[in-house]
């Protein structure tokens, strides 16, 4: 034992051992996990939340000093990011303007032009204030922030914004901070409002940032009531200098005395803020997180097999989610503080720990055997997979180690969280989970338990079943005292959509009208639309909202006085114009302005008025708000400023100087003087049509931003309908036309009906001719071959046996049974035709072959009728209709002739002695098997009147007629048929006799098994019947026939014609199921049978012995499949694939892909074949479990299925076979059975070892060779 | 007897428009080759969102025309490259006659596309001490990917041919001025780059054999639900 292999086994017994206490000590061991869990999270409290909100500092302007860099000696409580200097002072100057004698004549655009035009006043004035005294001088240029270029891709402002030089923004930037340009503008708003984005903005717009205040407080709007204009100089400060800064203010206050303003000029803020996440770092992120939950799906996807999916899922996640919070508070534990941005990367973490552990492990239990206890089953699943839990665990460690050493700290940081969220996650995986599944597993079989029948027959002496035994009925009492049964129900599809094949179109159109998705659609979209267009009109919600956003950004509540908190819409106050909704007052407006306007004049005295001489006036007021008339900025303001210049304030902060107040009061001429020419011409019909607009009509650029709108919407509209049309003709060029128009099967029938018509324009229809073999009148219902052979079984019970060369008919077993029926009509016809039809067969040549064969019906029909006539003989009728010519052609016949051939001239004499001596009487000279007739004869008598015959065959008869085959076998030259009343026949294929019957049944045999000498029945009461064949072989007469084609077949023997061949009952196992008994099948020397009672169960042949019961369908079997090498599937209602280990009776793996029953299943060396009643053939991979792909198959074709070789499958289709390519599921080629029976479908197929496929057809075998397959796949 | 001729590619046989598209060889290329467009067109618009945003932390408020700020014509061609890719890894697995076997689940194709975005993210974000560090860092990364999801030997053949190949082209495009990277260590490139063609092209070859091989199914289901 190497090292590896004593590791693997410690390993394995240790998982075992933590299997077994896991699935002892549920309860324990969870709140143990939930505790460990808990305390490592703890640590994680004193993590602050993440939140990207700015966050505020105010401090006293007196005595004010930078911070320093590390605040070690300073243990006040400022907050930690108070450190060092700020990235800039940022002093804003609020300027107030009011154009004070409003005049009639003056006209709306009056109202803000004079007051902007006096921006360039004051910036000059500010740009060259210097402070000197008597330690020097200071320019603002010394103390100011200057800024470089702007970054690249703002080239469409950059006029806008100052470039290498200081930092001052105020609106004369609009104009280049030039008055002749300003002057020369005729259209201010315009110009202020041409880099406004037309939608919903959060972030700070151009006029934002210039104005400094919020859109709607700057007044400059045609409609402005109130005639104050606001804006602000913001001038930013790299250095804080006191002494300039307030020799500044006191310049500027005394140039521009505010008389009332009584704003708090002693503090300053600092503002800090949080690294940012723009759209830009949002898009990757969100793709990490959707493509993780799509790992997370499709990894939970797999669970399965257990009794609460989402349960499950729902802990995995928790398991990985858990172990990352985890390793996030160990990490902290031991003072590593997270410094990677925690949301970025939790997806990969996530992806690196994985998920893949705890699908391996519920896998791994799900398969161990069924029949366990739950604890055992726990430990084995964990045991199995250990090794591949603990290699896989060990190799991500070491890569993860190997990231460890890139030396990168990032990379470091991540790994050191990886292995740490690793090592948690396995012990997770190991306690919470494995519990978890152990509880969900226990569930799951008290689900069983309650759904199980009662007693079981049969059982394997296994000390762990009988345990389970004893615990489940312990387990069944508990569960039925505690809830009366709620058995695990298994739900099905609705019947509607189960049986009702429609097309897939209509399919389609169902599911639209079931779930009305098209109005619930239309509706969701015209809400959405209409949310837009509110959201977007610039009178409607969206300023009124993206005010309430600004207003309430965390600059505004963030444990201010609450004095900083301004209220929204302050009611009363004298900003009340700037409500969004228009004053509330009915009376008429041009009324109700001329009175303002004469208020005014009453006020404002015209002429020329001193601005102290207005100072009480009501015109200019200064609210306690505006003193941070900032706040009211969106909380992007300031950062997307900065972010222009390429200077990030993520992490950073800036320190807000109290606002300079100014108010700047000019009169009427002073307005008039500012005018622009065109001002006067387009506002010419100013007042008496302005005021109506002021309610009726939306603003003017909204008008031209609707039109725009609305044209783009047309565009759009129209263009979508090209696309549509242009993706319906590409759809009509791509696609064949008849799509879904006639069905799925249009195709072919078209080809099947005009077969000729297909010539001219595809290849040949069929290029393999399918060889037709009719003579049943009925459809075939049993099929059976042996390779040499082909015996079919049709309803009216016929058994014809035919050579699978050449598809002649060799044989026919009439059904006694129709005799009472139908014998009368033909018993005229009968002695007539008889003697041709014999006459044809007896003297008839190769040539007149066919027309016998064709004549087969009617000379079916005319035995029964003969057998009337000679009531009084023994049953033979099997043996008359033999055809004799083709016998004696038969090469296997010339072989053994002589020596075991029949003796048919003989009995057909006896029995038809007057009808025929006369119509044919030459017939049975030619006929060579005459020379042995006599001694034929002979021991035919021999037989029939042995005593273990005589009274077997003839009392039976009568009952026997009734009843019709429902299975069918053949083995060498015996066939043997199942019949519905029990009765187990043996007939000789050759010969048509029969050899041994045994009706110690009484129910019907649903299946049959003929291996070596053994037969196996199942009966439809779920009995399982063991017959034995003794032969008593004359001893100078054993041979084996035909051995030199025969070779497959040498473990079978033959059974020559004159062995005596009887059949006994060696075991019954009256209960081998609950319910009848759907498949049998044998391969290897076990017997498997599958039951409507959901278990399948495999006896050893030799000695009926069952090995196991396999549980784990949920519905009856209906298709088993089992060959030399052991390999066991069973499929079942359920659509459930199971493929065990018959060597040991566990599951090795479970697969669904069936909607309805598993109708057939076989596997080859490398995949699993299995089609359902959904009549979806799909193909799985066969270690894996993994389905590769499926084919649709026609309705009611599903079934027939075979397999020709390796990579060659063969399935049948309405009135076709098709043949596939295994490896990729192409279609290679389809061969048409008939011309016109296109309405019956392919339902059994059978390929036989010369690679000829056998299918039924209706009432007609069809024979399809395909050796080219063979050269092909050489 | 039968008579025998050679079965070769027959016309499919027409049926539902979902079979059909499924049965249909060039429905179904045409198909994948959509989906995996669609693919590389997103998955080039994302990283090229993440190249673009190393050293710059902040935004204009028009970031949204800053995803579409590199030339118009790289997404389509990322996507162009990553249809062929895509296309490319299944035909060559089916003409090698060694279909891929190796962890053909949609879950484990998710974490092979994470990992990429990883790598891409790792060398858009993370700080390296030097270029060589980078790429060393990279390339193990991007083998660790190919042996982690895909371990076959076409793969990593392919994915080499296309890390080289691509390089060449980008040196040329770089070489005849169509664009330029900031600091090229590698002739005029960065010498990261062909670990990231490697890792893409082991991607997209993953997500295009799991397409070949799961579509299907999904189309199934998609059915199943109607």
């Amino acid at each position: 034992m190497t090292l590896s292999e004593r590791l693997r086994q410690k390993i394995s017994d240790t998982f075992y051992q933590h299997g077994l206490l896991c699935a002892s000590y549920p309860i324990p061991i969870i709140l143990f996990t939930a505790f460990c869990i808990l305390a490592c999270c703890y640590p994680l409290l004193k993590l602050p939340l993440p939140g990207t909100g700015p966050v505020e500092y105010t401090t006293p302007i007196r005595d004010y000093s930078p911070p320093s860099v590390d605040n070690k000696g300073d243990p006040t409580d400022r907050p930690d990011w108070y450190l060092g200097p700020p990235v800039a002072y940022i002093q804003q100057i609020l300027v107030k303007a009011i154009v004070s004698p409003w005049d009639k004549n003056l006209i709306p655009v009056d109202v803000f032009r004079s007051p902007l035009s006096r921006v360039f006043q004051l910036v000059e004035e500010i740009r060259n204030h210097v402070y000197r005294d008597s330690a020097g001088s200071c320019s603002l240029e010394e103390v100011c922030l200057q800024v470089t270029d702007l970054l690249p891709g703002l080239k469409k402002i950059q006029k806008q914004l100052p470039e290498h030089g200081c930092l001052i923004i105020s609106p004369g930037n609009f104009w280049q901070n030039e008055r002749e340009r300003f002057d020369s503008d005729a259209d201010i708003i315009a110009t202020v409002h041409q880099y406004e984005p037309k939608g919903l903005h959060t972030s700070a717009t151009i006029k934002d940032l210039l104005f400094g205040v919020p859109g709607k407080y700057s007044g400059v709007s045609l409609y402005n009531r109130k005639h104050v204009v606001a804006y602000t100089i913001t001038i930013v400060f790299q250095h804080y200098n006191t002494k300039f800064l307030s020799s500044l203010r006191s310049r500027l206050k005394s140039l521009h005395p505010s008389i009332n303003c009584t704003l708090r000029e002693d503090q300053m803020v600092h503002v800090h803020f949080k690294e940012e996440i723009g759209i830009a770092e949002l898009i990757p992120l969100v793709t990490t997180y959707i493509i993780l939950f799509a790992y997370i799906y499709f990894s939970t996807r797999k669970i399965d097999m257990v009794k609460s999916k989402w349960g499950l899922a729902l802990a995995a996640v928790v398991t990985v989610l858990s172990s990352l919070l985890m390793s996030v508070g160990l990490c902290t534990l031991f003072g590593l503080t997270p410094t990677l941005n925690g949301g970025e990367i939790f997806p990969y973490l996530v992806v690196v720990i994985g998920l893949e552990n705890v699908l391996v492990l519920t896998k791994s239990v799900v398969s161990t055997p069924v029949d366990l206890e739950v604890k055992l089953r726990i430990a084995q699943g964990l045991s199995n997979e250990s090794w591949s839990i603990m290699k896989n665990m060990a190799t991500e460690l070491g890569i993860i180690i190997i990231g460890y050493f890139t030396l990168v700290p990032a990379i470091q940081e991540f790994c050191l969280f990886a292995v740490v969220g690793l090592v948690s996650d396995f012990f997770l995986q190991m306690f919470f989970f494995t519990t978890v599944l152990s509880i969900d597993i226990r569930r799951m079989e008290l689900a069983d338990l309650n759904r199980r029948l009662p007693a079981e027959a049969c059982l394997p002496p296994a000390k762990s079943s009988t345990l389970r035994a004893r615990d489940s009925q312990q387990r069944c009492e508990r569960q039925t005292a505690l809830r009366t049964s709620t058995p695990h129900t298994i739900t099905l599809q609705p019947s509607s959509f189960r049986n009702l094949r429609l097309p897939k179109r209509l399919r389609v159109i169902y599911f639209l009208a079931r779930t009305r998705l098209a109005q619930r659609i239309i509706m969701v979209g015209t809400v959405i639309w209409i949310g837009i267009l509110v959201y977007t009109d610039p009178a409607g919600l969206g300023t009124y909202l993206a005010a309430q956003v600004s207003e309430q950004s965390p600059l505004g509540d963030a444990g201010l006085p609450p004095l900083a908190v301004p209220p929204v819409f302050p009611g009363g106050a004298p900003e009340s114009s700037l409500n969004v909704l228009p004053p509330s007052d009915p009376t008429p407006f041009l009324e109700n302005k001329s009175q303002d306007d004469q208020q005014f004049v009453w006020n404002i005295p015209a002429g020329h008025v001193s601005a102290p001489d207005i100072a009480a006036g009501p015109e200019i007021s200064w609210s306690p708000g505006e003193e941070e008339i900032w706040r009211k900025l969106s909380f992007r303001h300031w950062p997307s400023l900065f972010g222009y210049y390429n200077i990030t304030l993520a992490k950073r902060y800036i320190s807000l100087l109290p606002v300079i107040p100014v108010s700047l009061y000019l009169n009427t001429q002073e307005a008039i003087e500012a005018r622009h020419p065109q001002d006067t011409r387009r506002f010419i019909p100013p007042i008496p049509g302005f005021d109506n607009r002021v309610d009726q009509l939306p603003s003017k650029p909204q008008v031209q931003s609707d039109f725009t709108l609305y044209k783009v919407a047309a565009l759009g509209l129209a263009a979508g309908v090209l696309l549509v049309l242009l993706l319906f003709f590409l759809y009509r060029i791509l696609c064949p036309r008849n799509y879904g128009q006639n069905g799925m099967s249009h195709g072919r029938r078209h080809r099947g009906e005009l077969p000729c018509d297909d010539y001219g324009y595809s290849p040949p229809v069929s290029e393999i001719s399918p060889l037709l073999l009719r003579g049943h009148s009925m459809d075939i219902e049993c099929l059976a071959s042996d390779g040499m052979l082909l015996v079919s079984c049709c309803l009216a019970g016929q058994i014809r046996v035919w050579d699978a060369q050449s598809g002649d008919c060799l044989t026919t077993i009439p059904s006694p049974g129709l005799r009472r029926n139908s014998s009368e009509v033909w018993e005229h016809q009968a002695t007539w035709e008889l003697g041709v039809e014999l006459e044809n067969s007896f003297c008839g040549t190769e040539e007149n072959l066919d027309s016998a064969i064709a004549e087969y019906p009617l000379r079916r029909r005319q035995i029964p009728s003969r057998l009337t006539l000679f009531g009084d003989q023994p049953d033979l009728t099997p043996l008359i209709d033999t055809n004799f010519s083709e016998q004696t052609s038969h090469p296997i016949r010339k072989a053994s002739e002589g020596l075991d051939g029949f003796d048919y001239g003989e009995v057909v004499q006896q029995a038809y002695q007057e009808p025929k001596s006369m119509t044919c009487p030459q017939a049975f000279p030619s006929s060579p098997t005459l020379s042995s007739a006599v001694r034929r004869h002979s021991l035919g008598d021999d037989s029939l009147s042995s005593p273990s015959r005589v009274p077997s065959l003839t009392p039976s008869w009568p009952g026997d007629w009734e009843s019709s085959v429902w299975a069918l076998e053949l083995q060498g030259n015996l066939i043997a048929v199942g019949r519905s009343s029990g009765k187990l026949e043996l007939w000789d294929a050759v010969g048509g006799t029969l050899r041994c019957s045994n009706e110690e049944g009484l129910s019907g045999i649903t299946a049959l098994i003929f291996l070596s000498n053994r037969i196996v029945a199942a009966r439809l009461n779920g009995s399982l019947d063991f017959f034995t064949l003794d032969v008593n072989k004359p001893s100078t007469l054993l041979q084996h026939r035909g051995t030199p084609i025969r070779n497959s077949m040498t473990h079978s023997p033959c059974y020559s014609s004159d062995d005596v061949i009887t059949c006994h009952l060696t075991h019954v196992i009256q209960c081998a199921h609950q319910k009848p008994i759907t498949v049998l099948r044998a391969a290897a020397g076990r017997v498997v049978t599958g039951s409507q009672d959901h278990t399948v169960r495999v006896y050893r042949l030799e000695d009926s012995c069952c090995l196991f019961t396999l549980q784990g369908h949920s519905g009856g079997i209906t298709s088993i499949y089992i060959d030399q090498t052991m390999v066991l599937a069973s499929g079942g209602q359920d659509g459930a694939i199971c493929i065990w280990d018959v060597l040991t009776g566990s599951r090795v793996s479970h697969m669904y892909g069936h909607r309805g029953d598993v109708t057939s299943l076989i596997c080859t060396t490398t995949c699993i074949i299995s089609s359902g009643l959904d009549d979806l053939i799909c193909i799985w991979d066969r270690s894996t479990g993994i389905k590769l792909y499926s084919i649709q198959q026609e309705v009611g074709c599903g079934s027939s299925l075979g397999v020709i070789s390796e990579n060659l499958m063969v399935t049948g289709g309405q009135g076709c076979v098709s043949f596939w390519d295994l490896n990729y599921g192409d279609l290679l080629q389809t061969v048409y059975l008939g011309k016109c029976n296109e309405g019956q479908g392919v339902r059994q197929l059978l390929v036989l070892d010369n690679a000829a496929i056998v299918c039924d057809f209706g009432n007609e075998l069809s024979l399809v060779y395909v050796p080219s397959v063979l050269e092909k796949l050489d | 007897m039968a008579e025998v001729s050679k079965i070769k590619g027959l016309q499919p046989v027409s049926r539902g428009p979902y079979i059909s598209a499924i049965t249909n060889k060039h429905m179904n290329l045409m198909i994948r080759g959509v989906v995996l467009f669609t693919i590389g067109v997103f998955l080039a618009l994302v990283l090229n969102l993440l190249q673009v945003q190393r050293n710059v932390t902040l935004f204009p408020p028009d970031v949204i025309a800053s995803i579409f700020s590199s030339a118009w014509w790289v997404p389509p061609c990322c996507g162009t490259a990553s249809a062929v890719i895509g296309l490319l890894y299944p035909c060559i697995d089916s003409r090698l006659g060694e279909p891929h076997k190796f962890k053909r689940e949609w879950s484990s194709v998710m974490r092979c596309v994470a990992v990429f975005v990883g790598i891409n993210h790792a060398s858009a974000k993370v700080d390296f001490a030097n270029n060589i560090q980078l790429s060393l860092t990279l390339a193990a990364l991007s083998i660790g990917l190919w042996w982690t999801f895909d371990r076959s030997r076409s793969g990593f053949g392919l994915g080499i041919g296309i890390a080289f190949l691509a390089t060449l082209a980008t040196q040329l495009l770089v070489y005849n001025g169509v664009f330029q990277y900031t600091s090229p260590d590698f002739l005029y490139v960065r010498s990261w780059l062909p670990c990231i063609y490697f890792a893409g092209g082991i991607t997209m070859g993953n997500i295009g054999r799991q397409l070949a091989m799961v579509r299907i199914e999904i189309q199934m289901q998609t059915a199943a639900e109607t």
